[in-house]
């Protein structure tokens, strides 16, 4: 597996490999079991900070994702087959949709502008207005 | 003991009347790598100093290792536990690389020949006289002689200066792997904020002698959002902001805003305006970096 960060786009690092993980496993170029490389060689390959990669696979393991086993390494979790059949369906929902909307004319900066725009309002607590110090 | 391995309660310094420190306050976690910047003169190489216990300062408290670096005796433990790579690279030009190692290794009773002898073929140092070496290879001997006294904590001022990028990259992969191999802390200050940004997990930012921004790198990203606001008509009397806007500027229907915190209150309170989208976008640390140190 081949990860690519970019520091100079303003995304914290840790998202970023996040992000690139949990792409991986939704598509299934990581499977169930895989192993991901240590902590010390995916900061040396990345040459990324060790703390920024600990951090990324903390809130991994949080949400499921992979495993940190004591000594033997960092796994992809075994209960993440479900997460990818999910993923899937959601996948052709998405294309039927983008295909629908390219049919109208929309171009693509459009559509992402629109996906966008609704996400946000979509964001749960948005409407109660209150203030989040 | 405190959890810093540095830790700076207003420093204060002056030279001549003129003060380079206004109450600098520093704390570095262990087993961090924290990027230390400024601008020419903002204070980085004064407080450097200030820590090896080079000087003194005029108020204030510099600890490193739980220590006091102005202290003569706890200056020379924490002198021995740490490794310091300057910015200028001159050192005994007529010594061989293994004359210096020798001559290094008789102040360090806990000298590792495994690192050196790593650090030695990795950096393809051998055999070498000091002259001879470039720029790069200088930086990459400073740094061995550093690693190999099993410093607990270095100290790097611009170590990539005047480096080209092959060996820059080399220098911060070398970098990461000391942390995560020995755990070893990092402090350095740089002028690369690229740089910066690819390897340290917290970062401060100093202007006029005191840290003007200061935290964990990937919380900064976070907190701090560019936002562009696009009205339905232009507006007749400027919005008063809520807490978190940091700078704003406005052409026409569109106000574009930097906001360091309190984001998605900005957001609400431009959404309740109608008509208005929003649009949000990261910011890099140069942006972060330029918004508070360029008003001078």
């Amino acid at each position: 597996m081949i990860f690519y960060l970019n520091p100079s786009t303003g995304q914290p690092l840790y998202l970023q490999l996040m992000e690139q993980i949990r792409h991986a496993v939704e598509t299934g170029a990581l499977k169930a079991g895989d192993q991901l490389p240590t902590i010390r060689k995916m900061a040396e390959d990345l040459v990324m900070n060790p703390n920024t990669v600990v951090r990324a696979y903390r809130e991994l393991q949080h949400e499921g994702i992979i495993e940190l086993r004591h000594g033997s390494g960092v796994f992809v979790s075994e209960s993440v087959g479900g997460r990818t059949r999910v993923t899937k369906k959601a996948q052709t929902i998405v294309q039927s949709a983008l295909d629908r909307l390219a049919d109208l004319g929309l171009t693509e900066d459009e559509i992402r502008r629109l996906f966008e725009n609704e996400l946000a309002q979509h964001r749960p607590g948005k409407a109660s207005g209150g203030d989040h110090e | 003991m405190s959890d810093w391995v540095i830790e700076a309660r207003g420093l204060r310094k002056s030279f001549k009347g003129q003060p380079v420190l206004t109450g600098l306050n520093l704390e570095v976690p262990a087993g961090s790598i924290f990027g230390f910047l400024g601008r020419n003169g903002a204070g980085k190489t004064t407080t450097i100093k200030l820590l090896m216990g080079f000087l003194k300062p005029d108020c204030g408290d510099a600890r490193v290792f739980g220590l006091p670096a102005g202290d003569s005796s706890a200056g020379l433990e924490i002198r021995r536990r740490l490794g310091f790579v300057t910015e200028d690279k001159e050192m005994y030009p007529d010594m061989t690389v293994e004359q210096i190692i020798r001559f290094t290794r008789g102040f360090y009773p806990k000298w590792r020949v495994d690192l050196e002898q790593h650090y030695l073929t990795l950096f393809d140092l051998a055999c070498r006289k000091i002259s001879d070496l470039s720029k790069g290879m200088r930086s990459r001997l400073m740094l061995l002689l550093a690693i190999s006294h099993g410093a607990e904590l270095l100290i790097l001022d611009e170590p990539t200066e005047g480096l080209d990028p092959v060996a820059r990259e080399d220098m911060l992969r070398e970098l990461v792997a000391i942390s995560a191999s020995e755990g070893t802390t990092i402090f350095f200050s740089s002028h690369q904020l690229e740089e910066v940004e690819q390897i340290a997990d917290r970062v401060c930012i100093i202007d006029d002698g005191a840290a003007v921004v200061a935290g964990s790198l990937d919380d900064l990203k976070t907190q701090y959002q560019r936002l562009r606001v696009v009205f339905a008509e232009e507006l007749r009397t400027p919005v008063r902001w809520g807490e978190g806007v940091e700078h704003v500027r406005q052409d026409g229907r569109t106000v574009d805003i930097l906001a360091s915190g309190n984001v998605e209150a900005i957001i609400n309170q431009a959404r309740s305006f109608p008509g208005a989208s929003v649009e949000r976008f990261p910011v890099t640390l140069k942006e972060i970096f330029l918004q508070h140190v360029r008003s001078d």
